[in-house]
């Protein structure tokens, strides 16, 4: 499970960075968009991994915590996940007005001089 | 109690007064006039006020606790130096405010120009009364910065402009230098009170750092008071309003050097390099200014070099240091604030009424303004020190000090020469001022015709010249007692009592003084014919300017050498900036990991599902396919992207995280239709282009290659051994084994988010709701490019009729999703607390709800129905989320602490009930409104691609319809002609 897991977010910075380093910008927020998958993925499986065992609790009653999945990771990836879409939102718009006044999607605004 | 509650309102008073000011109309002179003069008053009265508190006890504390842990309190703190000086600075400031009142009749912008003079003054007077050093440097850099303001008023003048940026320059660098020179002293004594640091003298001058802090201790003094070499920002400041100058110049802002030189001289002085550096400074800055002033032509230039040249006498004073010298200095501080002042709204007035400054046209003006000319030659023969008037007085007294003997160092014995010298020049330029412009022929060649002023514009300098002459009579009567308690206050209170004598006797000082007296008039009268004719400066001299060096350090540093350094290291190109970023980490990553990371000796491994695999693989396959299309196939790309994004939703669900999951789905969903409204104004790109298959490119795709896979299967492994080490207990248990009993809830992640944690959510959504704001603002200056106007092919292959039925059959399914959505949004809200959902989750469906009517018809359609107003909800999800974070102060808790509590409704049964929940409504808002106004913004840009079609159409239609209607008219015209 956990190498499937890493294997997964090795795959998914790769293309992410790969993407980051190109020179469209449809291809850098592309990357953006997986590098934020990987990232996010990594810091959800830094708790445990539980499988079928949600951070939800009974009402009351004592609880062992080593029965729930750590919910600490899960509620900085939730904030996370909300933020990174704004930012791809930002970045989209970055992306069009640019696209607007240079008449390029080059991300230097021009084409690579020969 | 009472008396550190009117210390308080002295100290805050001017600011509070200057924000009303603020609120007036631009054209309510006279009522901010009014409330500046008032409140200057009122300053005035409290001081008065203190008085007799201040002889008998000494001095008055107030105290409000700021930031107790770093030892930084409010503290203020008033004595009879203090008290002398903002009795001087509230004053001169009431005069100046009457002064400005006519002397800026008929301007624009006055509430602006009276609100910053008051903030000045409540700066000024910051400085003078915090009881605390930090604060007081504080209070210092407020005054350079609203100085910049007050010189820079009139900013349609390059001069004014440059002048302000250069004193805000040199003071706020000074400032900077101040503030580490407080923190070492701080740091020396081990408290940032300032009655302690005063009374620990001998600890600071023991102190190893003791040569450093002196250092950038005289820094800040010296650029505050224009000693030299940093004397130039002064002249240049010039170009202030003439009160401005008259403030600043005068009593204030340059007066806050000599201040803190004086007031500090217990902690930092009777040592020999204090003595070199502050009465050597003070000597040279008192004859260069002196030199310079002569030669002037500007009124106020002349007035500039010899306020330097006084606060080099002062600051000579302070260095020569002991009981006489320092209440010489404080003696001087009043009288050259006293006839400064007064001589610069002479010169103000004389510029108002004829409409130059320049002494070489002005002449003869006692015959035309003789009682303007009378006052200005009574404080302008107070600045020479003549007798019986203020300034011979102070200046006896510091020729006294400077025969007096003290160390016998050179410069000691070299002092009484110097002496001379500066007061010999200050006679000859004081000279010059009253010969040229009062006597002489009539001038006619002058802009204006002039006459006396308004009376009122007069009467502050009638004040200040009366002060002069009276103080000069009557020294023991009037200033004498006060002066005393302020030196007591600077050096203790076992400090003799001085006397200040008119007479005394046939001795050196007076000597001295006639010796100046005699040469100066010398000097003018052999200068008189040549100097009008000459350069503004002393003959060879006048080649080096101070601040022509000052502006070409400038350009060197802010401008060339930057430049310098970033061509050669820096780019503006993106990709290489982001390959060096990229590459940083994984160096930073593998330095800090080399031989640190560990594998576990037990792996704590879940056994591998071959679902699970088979669902990564589909994954992976995802990934690689969005990297390899989004070049030439960016929907395609877009599809996959969308792919993998599903994929780690699964992830999320089966790992147990289903919070994650219910967001990351929702979030998809938006992600892709922003993407999607993005593709319409990207290029097209159906061929290859030509260069990617060029060798370079090759190469520096491989490259990149290569450094992704490097990073890519270091984070891998990172996480890898990270996820099978053994498990540590963490704050997470802690959070498991609380949420219910302190945050009311079961689903502990939204507890978290909401309660445990709210703060940190307050943070997010604030950064949720800027990006919105960004994007809507960044939106409404955007125009698409040329070729994204034009009709899009798809829609021009198809006709209307097939438009109207487009998608038919789904947009009545999207139009008809609209209540159930907003259902389940209200579902996912209510059950948050306890179970997958809440506020965040809840947020992004109820924007989905808004999205799907503007996809299932147009944006005109849905928003002749239904009003969105994205901005009041973000508005309102702020506030609500604040409020609630307030609520908790009512009772007694700190900010953002919840209260949770199961409420039973009739029907839906129990229903959490915490203020965690109004929170949550906060954050539902915020999100919701957040999303939809970055979706609309995007996709109200079609709108107006379609507007400027039309447009266009619309002017070649009128543009054909004109060529018809001329060719019309013109083969009218030929048929007539034939």
């Amino acid at each position: 499970m956990e190498i499937i897991l890493s294997a997964a977010i090795g795959i998914l910075a790769t293309s992410g960075i790969w993407l980051l380093l190109r020179p469209r910008s449809f291809q850098v927020i592309i990357g953006l968009c997986l590098l934020s998958y990987a990232v996010n993925l990594f810091i959800f499986s830094m708790g445990r991994l539980a499988p079928g065992r949600p951070p939800i609790m009974p009402k009351g009653g004592f609880v062992d915590p080593s029965n729930y999945a750590d919910p600490l990771p899960q509620a900085l990836v939730l904030t996370a996940i909300v933020i990174s879409f704004a930012t791809t939102a930002l970045f989209l718009v970055v992306l069009i007005a640019s696209r607007g006044m240079t008449g390029t999607d080059h991300v230097d605004g021009k084409e690579r001089s020969q | 109690m009472a008396e550190q509650n009117l210390l308080s309102i002295l100290a805050f008073l001017p600011f509070v007064a200057s924000l009303a000011l603020l609120s007036l109309s631009h054209n309510a002179h006279r009522a901010a006039a009014w409330v500046s003069g008032l409140t200057l008053a009122a300053g005035v009265a409290i001081l008065l006020g203190f008085r007799q508190t201040i002889a008998t006890h000494g001095s008055l504390r107030g105290n409000i606790e700021w930031v107790p842990s770093l030892g930084l309190d409010i503290t203020l703190r008033l004595d009879g130096f203090s008290w002398l000086f903002t009795l001087l600075v509230l004053c001169i400031g009431i005069l100046v405010v009457i002064y400005a009142r006519y002397y800026m009749e008929g301007q624009d912008r006055m509430p602006r120009f009276f609100a910053l003079l008051l903030a000045f003054t409540g700066a000024m007077q910051g400085i003078l009364i915090s009881g605390n050093i930090l604060i007081m440097v504080v209070f210092w850099e407020l005054t350079s910065i609203i100085s910049f303001l007050l010189i820079g008023f009139w900013h349609q003048s390059g001069a004014a402009r440059d002048g302000a940026r250069t004193a805000l320059m040199i003071t706020a660098l000074g400032g900077l230098c101040l503030l580490v020179a407080m923190l070492i002293v701080g740091n020396i004594v081990g408290s940032y009170d300032l009655e302690t640091v005063l009374a620990s003298g001998d600890l600071i001058r023991q102190s190893d750092l003791y040569g450093a802090a002196l250092t950038l201790f005289l820094l800040g003094a010296f650029t505050k008071s224009a000693q030299f070499p940093f004397h130039f920002w002064l002249p240049g400041a010039m170009a202030a309003p003439t009160p401005v100058s008259a403030y600043l110049h005068s009593a204030t802002m340059v007066k806050a050097g000599v201040f803190l030189l004086v007031r500090f001289s217990p902690a930092f002085g009777g040592t020999e390099a204090w003595f070199y550096a502050v009465a050597g400074t003070g000597m040279i800055t008192m004859i260069v200014g002196a030199v310079i002033a002569l030669f002037r032509h500007d009124l106020k230039g002349l007035l500039a070099y010899s306020t330097i040249s006084h606060l080099g006498l002062i600051t000579a004073l302070a260095g020569i240091g002991g009981p006489m010298a320092i209440f010489a200095a404080i003696f001087h501080i009043c009288n050259h604030a006293i006839f400064k002042a007064s001589l610069f709204m002479t010169a103000g007035i004389i510029d108002h009424e004829t409409g130059t400054r320049d002494m070489r046209k002005l002449s003869g003006l006692i015959r035309v303004m003789p009682i303007t000319s009378v006052l200005a030659i009574t404080a302008a023969a107070s600045m020479a020190g003549m007798p019986l008037l203020n300034g011979f007085l102070s200046k006896e007294m510091f020729f006294a000090e400077a025969v007096d003997w003290h160390n016998g160092t050179w410069l000691d014995n070299a002092l009484p020469y110097l002496a001379v010298i500066g007061s010999t020049f200050s006679v000859a330029y004081s000279l010059r001022f009253i010969v040229t412009v009062f006597f002489g022929p009539t001038a006619t060649d002058l802009p204006q015709t002039p006459h006396e002023p308004t009376p009122w514009m007069r009467r502050p300098v009638e004040m200040l010249v009366l002060l002069c002459v009276v103080i000069g009579i009557l020294p023991a009567l009037t200033l004498e007692p006060i002066l005393n308690v302020a030196a007591q206050a600077v050096l203790g209170p076992n400090t003799p009592e001085a006397h200040i004598a008119i007479w005394h006797g046939v001795n050196a000082p007076l000597l001295l003084s006639v010796v100046a007296i005699v040469v100066g008039t010398f000097i003018f009268l052999t200068t008189a014919r040549t100097v009008p004719n000459g350069p503004e400066g002393p003959p060879l001299f006048h080649m080096i300017r101070a601040q022509k060096i000052y502006d070409w350090l400038q350009l060197q540093i802010s401008w060339r050498w930057p430049r310098s350094v970033f061509r050669r290291i820096g780019t503006e190109e993106l990709q290489p900036q982001l390959r060096i970023l990229v590459m940083a980490s994984v160096l930073f990553a593998t330095a800090a990991l080399w031989r640190n990371l560990h594998f576990a000796q037990d792996l704590r491994l879940n056994t591998p599902s071959p679902a699970f695999g088979l669902m990564w693989l589909v994954g992976a396959a995802c990934a690689i396919g969005a990297a390899w299309q989004a070049k030439y196939h960016r929907f395609a790309a877009l599809v996959l992207l969308g792919g993998a994004g599903l994929i780690t939703c699964l992830t999320f669900v089966w790992f147990a995280a289903p919070d994650l999951a219910v967001t990351q789905l929702l979030v998809e969903v938006v992600t892709t239709v922003l993407l999607l409204l993005g593709l319409r104004w990207l290029p097209k790109r159906r061929e290859e282009i030509v260069e990617d298959t060029l060798r370079p490119a090759k190469i520096r795709r491989f490259r990149d290659l290569v450094i992704a896979v490097i990073g890519g299967s270091g984070i891998a492994v990172i996480a890898y051994a990270l996820m099978t080490r053994p498990l540590v207990p963490n704050v997470g248990d802690w959070f498991l084994g609380n949420a219910y009993y302190e945050g009311g809830g079961t689903n502990v992640v939204n507890v978290i988010l909401v309660d445990f944690r709210a703060f940190d959510t307050f943070g997010e959504i604030g950064v949720l709701a800027i990006v919105g704001l960004t994007v809507y603002g960044l939106l409404r200056r955007f125009r698409p490019s040329a070729e994204s106007v034009e009709q899009p092919e798809q829609q021009k292959i198809t006709t209307q009729e097939h438009l109207t039925d487009y998608l038919y059959v789904p947009s009545v399914i999207m139009l008809w999703m609209f209540p159930l959505l907003i259902m389940v949004s209200a579902y996912f809200f209510f059950r948050g607390h306890d179970l997958p959902g809440g506020g965040f989750a809840a947020g992004v469906t109820m924007a989905i709800a808004f999205l799907l009517q503007y996809l299932a018809t147009n944006v005109r359609w849905v928003e002749a129905r239904i009003t969105v107003l994205p901005i009041r909800w973000m508005g309102f999800g702020l506030l609500m989320a604040a409020g609630t974070g307030i609520g908790a102060w009512i009772f007694g808790y700190p900010f953002l602490t919840a209260y949770a509590q199961y409420v039973n409704l009739p029907v839906i049964g129990q229903v959490p009930a915490a203020t965690a929940m109004l929170f949550d409504v906060g954050v539902f808002a915020l999100v919701m409104g957040a999303t939809v106004l970055m979706l609309i913004a995007i996709a109200h840009q079609s709108l107006r691609a379609s507007r400027l079609r039309e447009q266009d159409e619309e002017d070649r239609a009128a543009k054909a319809k004109k060529a018809a209607l001329a060719e019309e008219g013109a083969k009218a015209g030929m048929k007539e002609t034939a």
